[in-house]
């Protein structure tokens, strides 16, 4: 509880990690996980964003969704450095077994090996998953 | 029978039950949503598609939506919504994996 009072006071920043573990267009998950990490901005924390599994996936460049009348939100993953969200994790091993390599993603990542991310999950104050 | 996978191979078991199950004689399978990531070159799962037995094809607006035009292995067959109608259309019956 007193933690959550040194929040309000915005005194005590905390280390935020987003997981987005889920491909862009077939769920919902992707679109407002991005929604909740732009509002995150908003409250000056230490924010990160974490790429696994089919999460990976939402950083592939060259999305074009005309054909499927769905919003094409990757470009926004760009703007999250005008937002001073600047951590961007990519879990290596979840990339190879989707054939895609660092040069495949259309933001700059850090590209980190499976115990570097559980390292990076493990001194998370908060971890929020989508 | 034309079998339908929508669901991403890395997510959930549906493309390895058709492999698995499926008849292969007169039968072909379509990818659409995110069951075209099968279909990603150098993928973990491009062997496996390969040695489906039976044509592949993947839907296009969803292969354009995710990114993959220039990313999918060789041996695929991209169809627009017309051509689902007509794989529909084409064989005796449909099974969607969900």
């Amino acid at each position: 509880m007193s933690d959550d009072m040194d929040f309000e006071e915005g005194g005590a920043v905390k280390k935020f990690m987003f997981v987005n573990r889920k491909a862009p267009y077939g769920t919902i998950y992707a679109l407002e996980g991005l929604e909740v990490v732009l509002i995150s901005a908003a409250f000056d924390q230490d924010v990160s964003l974490a790429f696994l599994d089919d999460g990976v996936f939402q950083l592939v460049k060259g999305q074009k969704t005309d054909g499927v009348e769905m919003k094409n939100f990757s470009p926004t993953y760009r703007a999250l450095e005008g937002y001073d969200i600047e951590k961007l994790y990519v879990e290596r091993e979840s990339l190879e077994a989707r054939g895609l390599s660092e040069e495949d993603l259309l933001v700059d990542v850090q590209v980190m090996s499976a115990a570097e991310m559980g390292d990076m999950m493990a001194q998370q104050d908060v971890v929020i998953s989508f | 029978m034309l079998h339908i996978v929508n669901k991403s191979p890395f997510d959930t078991n549906a493309l390895a039950g058709v492999l698995r199950v499926a008849k292969k004689d007169g039968a072909a399978l379509l990818l659409i949503e995110d069951g075209v990531y099968a279909a990603t070159k150098n993928s973990a799962t491009e062997a496996s598609l390969k040695a489906a037995g039976m044509p592949v094809y993947v839907l296009q607006p969803d292969v354009d939506a995710r990114g993959l035009q220039s990313r999918l292995m060789d041996g695929v067959n991209m169809v627009d919504y017309g051509g689902f109608v007509d794989l529909v259309a084409g064989h005796d019956n449909v099974q969607s994996w969900l």
